[in-house]
């Protein structure tokens, strides 16, 4: 099981590294959106620092959803997905590998970039290291549900909207405890709590998310 | 002991009843068109009796004055936006547990009334909330929660109106639906936390602790209609999804040649 799970991530960061520009499109989106509020609100430090997180997570949920749609397409187009269908190894294990090799590839990005967008936001350094914090366990969550939403809406018309009603939803607590971690600390309250919910999220998509999205798979490739 | 599980396995007067004998389109069919009417004429009567208590026997509040009155519509649609979802969640998991093809038509016929009575339940209490706090709409949990209730079962419905497979489309709306349902705690008390932390509102929802009994039964009474209400629609569309989807099989044919003559 482990080797399926070696194996499959494996292939999708070769895959990835092979056409790198896919990779980028989802940062360069990230950055962009981010960049585009302090023109849209104003450039007034204060304020800007006042919405930082939430306008970081928003911009990361929806990364997260204009690329997630592109988890399982490729694979569904060359046949791939069919032998990963057909195959005796458990097809979470796969999804689960998949899932991985997105976010390493479009979430882990994200959180490196972050602390360069905080400085343009002009965050402390804590408040930038708890937002940092924040998106490293929220975004996988994201791509775990995002996941679900992309085998659901497989080959579908209108896939890019419909994923967004399907999953921008579920997306709701892991945005309110991510991005209210840096509104309590500067009210000087504790944020375990908001690291402990986001944890607790991750835990719950990681053993629900890829058993969902196997079973959305099949239905889709039935 | 194994005496009262036979006779509730066989009813009398209905031999080899069995606990899936409705689960068949071809006979829930006619027993839905039998039980249409009874759930209209109920909704209706419930909906008078109701009103009448609303607006004419209950006190006017204290400190809201009339305009406390749409609780009457208001509570009873967001208890019915909350209700049919779960009641939709729990048909996707019959649906898929027992592989019945009703389970998720069921399902589907639900959707749009618990969505209406979402919206129902937004727009009244945006015009409670303009005399009571001065303004439409405030991000408070509860309002919070049921206008991502409301995204929910859209999500759902354009889910199910992408897909042109209905096999493909009710379990694929039964899988969202689930995690849906999994998901609208969490997002309840993650809005509530939310709010905690923000302040947002200084307003406190919860009314008056001591209500009036009849202002209850008013509420009550105008539950139940809702009920009713719900229970007729979902029948009503579940009737014509059925018509639609078993179109070519031998008792549509017939029901249509016979010109409706069964119920």
């Amino acid at each position: 099981m482990l080797s399926v799970f070696a194996t499959v991530l494996r292939r999708d960061l070769l895959l990835a590294w092979r056409r790198r520009a896919d990779v980028l499109t989802a940062l360069g989106f990230f950055l962009l959106v981010t960049s585009l509020f302090p023109l849209g609100v104003g450039p007034e430090p204060e304020q800007l620092a006042q919405i930082a997180a939430g306008v970081m997570w928003v911009a990361a949920l929806l990364a997260t959803l204009l690329s997630v749609t592109r988890l399982f397409e490729s694979d569904e187009a060359d046949g791939t997905l069919e032998q990963m269908l057909l195959s005796v190894e458990p097809l979470a294990v796969i999804v689960l590998a998949k899932v991985c090799a997105y976010w390493l590839l479009t979430g882990l990005p994200l959180v490196l970039i972050a602390p360069l967008i905080a400085l343009q936001f002009s965050l402390s350094p804590q408040e930038t290291g708890i937002v940092c914090a924040t998106l490293l366990i929220g975004t996988p969550t994201l791509s775990l549900l995002g996941a679900v939403g992309a085998a659901l809406t497989l080959g579908l018309r209108g896939g890019g909207a419909l994923i967004a009603l399907l999953v921008l939803p579920l997306y709701v607590p892991v945005l309110i405890f991510g991005a209210g971690a840096v509104d309590r600390w500067r009210a000087g309250l504790d944020v375990d709590g908001n690291f402990a919910l986001l944890g607790a999220c991750l835990l719950v998509s990681l053993a629900v998310a890829p058993l969902a999205s196997a079973a959305a798979l099949r239905i889709a490739q039935d | 002991m194994s005496e009262p599980q036979s006779s509730a396995a066989r009813l009398p007067g209905a031999p080899g009843f069995n606990l899936f004998h409705y689960a068949s389109p071809q006979t829930f069919y006619p027993l839905a068109g039998r039980l249409l009417w009874p759930c209209w004429l109920l909704a209706a009567a419930l909906c008078a009796i109701g009103l009448y208590i609303g607006f004419f026997v209950a006190p006017t509040d204290a400190t809201q004055g009339d305009s406390y009155r749409i609780i009457f519509i208001h509570v009873p649609a967001a208890w019915m936006s909350m209700v049919v979802y779960l009641a939709m969640a729990f048909w996707c998991i019959v649906g898929l547990i027992f592989n019945t093809r009703l389970s998720f038509m069921m399902s589907s016929a639900l959707a749009p009334t618990g969505a209406l009575w979402a919206f129902v339940a937004l727009w009244t209490g945006a015009l409670w909330g303009k005399p009571t706090w001065g303004t439409y709409w405030v991000w408070d949990a509860r309002l919070t929660s049921e206008l991502i209730l409301f995204f929910l079962y859209c999500g759902y419905m354009a889910l199910q109106a992408a897909i042109d497979d209905p096999r493909r489309a009710d379990r694929a709306g039964a899988l969202i639906a689930i995690v849906g349902a999994v998901n609208v705690p969490i997002i309840y008390f993650s809005v509530k936390w939310w709010n905690t932390l923000h302040q947002g509102a200084s307003v406190s929802l919860t009314a008056a602790p001591t209500m009036a009994t009849t202002m209850l039964w008013g509420m009550l009474v105008m539950a139940l209609a809702a009920w009713a209400y719900t229970v007729g629609a979902a029948l009503l569309r579940v009737r014509a999804i059925m018509i639609e989807r078993e179109r070519h099989t031998d008792w549509v044919r017939q029901l249509a040649q016979g010109g409706g003559s069964r119920t």
